[in-house]
């Protein structure tokens, strides 16, 4: 079973989620901002990460470049799903180091495709 | 449902299969009933069994035609079915290649269409590779019976919703310029594909011209008379030894004899007679 680590602070966007990741048969752990993501991967590397970019404490964009930079990433794909849908933020997401991009609202369908992009279906 | 509700569905029915020989089917009628609404408020038509008294006399053959483009099912994505796209896009089209590599032509028909994104995914998986097909005259060629389907095709331009079903984000930021909330591809790719209006019951213009058809998830919405047709109208547009591509749910098994399953290839299909 893939497992997925949900990194958003809100609430209903990680219910909703949860609830597409868990029918696609995904293991799912939820953080509610980038530092606390970080600490989580320490202990257990997820197959994928799917970030939001604005958070409290520590944004989507602060956490993938210390993510990357950082020893304890292990290949972990990394899906930004965001409102943040302007071409320069995704260019920026990319270069960061971010394996696919979801822009906000996005459904199961759209979800699953890029799941399947990265090769985590 | 009430007696004139059926009333109401048989005459869409019947509007639908004498402009595209598509059947409506019962589980569909729903999605029919909330495809029509912008229609009703377009032309402040009270409801649908009003529409389906305005229809009934043949006499407004424009909002017969509105009708009709609403009811056929646009659904589409980019690269669609990923496993199955893959498969054409990797062994297949290695194939073609080794078959045509003396005249360097292909030409591929992408049949009902729909909004473009199938022949653009193409028209973008061939631009991705071009020292493999350096000098070669690729010719995609998409059809589909809905003039506003085309018309969007034509314009390459996709709403967010659209543009991110089935497209890499490497391959939305390289071939497409973002327009507010919109995406519009980029000239290159819109060039590699020409699109024309065609029904497909009617017969394609020219025998033997295509060297790999694509006609995904629209024989399921045909009878089987209609289906039979269709089938024949593709064997006779296809090469000899050219390969016709369906949808994933999709069989010519029982339908027609003038195409046999590959053996190589699981989705695909040959001319009977070239076996």
């Amino acid at each position: 079973m893939k497992s997925c680590l949900i990194v958003d602070d809100s609430k209903v966007i990680r219910k909703v989620a949860r609830h597409i990741l868990e029918t696609l048969q995904f293991q799912v752990a939820e953080a509610v901002d980038g530092e606390e993501a970080l600490t989580m991967c320490a202990n257990d590397n997820p197959d994928v990460i799917l970030l939001d970019w604005n958070m409290p404490v520590m944004s989507g964009m602060e956490f993938l470049r210390a993510y990357r930079a950082s020893p304890i990433q292990d290949g972990a794909k990394v899906i930004f799903c965001t409102t943040e849908n302007g071409i320069a933020h995704i260019q920026a997401a990319i270069d960061a180091g971010a394996d696919e991009y979801v822009m906000k609202p996005f459904d199961r369908e759209t979800l699953e495709n890029k799941l399947q992009i990265v090769g985590c279906l | 449902m009430s007696a004139h509700d059926t009333r109401m569905h048989k005459q869409l029915a019947e509007l639908l299969r004498k402009h595209s020989g598509q059947q409506l089917m019962a589980n569909r009628h729903w999605r029919v009933d909330m495809a029509l609404k912008p229609i009703l408020r377009r032309h402040s038509i009270p409801d649908l069994n009003m529409l389906g008294d305005l229809l009934a006399g043949d006499s407004d053959a424009d909002l017969a035609r509105e009708c009709v483009e609403a009811m056929i099912n646009n659904e589409t994505c980019f690269y669609r079915d990923q496993a199955n796209f893959a498969l054409l896009t990797g062994p297949v089209l290695d194939s073609m290649w080794e078959k045509r590599s003396n005249t360097k032509r292909l030409r591929i028909w992408s049949a009902a269409c729909s909004t473009g994104q199938e022949p653009y995914s193409l028209a973008m998986h061939f631009a991705s590779n071009p020292e493999k097909w350096a000098g070669w005259n690729i010719h995609i060629h998409a059809t589909d019976i809905s003039t506003s389907a085309l018309a969007q095709a034509r314009n390459g331009r996709y709403s967010q919703f659209e543009i991110q079903r089935g497209l890499p984000v490497m391959l939305m930021l390289k071939h497409f310029d973002q327009h507010e909330t919109e995406w519009q591809l980029k000239e290159p790719i819109r060039r590699a594909v020409t699109f024309a209006k065609h029904n497909l019951l009617d017969a394609a213009q020219g025998a033997g011209v295509y060297d790999l058809i694509l006609c995904r998830n629209m024989l399921m919405y045909l009878c089987d008379d209609n289906r039979k047709q269709v089938l024949g109208n593709l064997a006779t547009a296809l090469t000899r030894d050219g390969m016709l591509m369906l949808g994933a749910a999709e069989t010519v098994i029982g339908q027609t004899d003038r195409f046999a399953a590959s053996q190589e290839f699981r989705g695909f299909y040959e001319q009977a007679l070239s076996r």
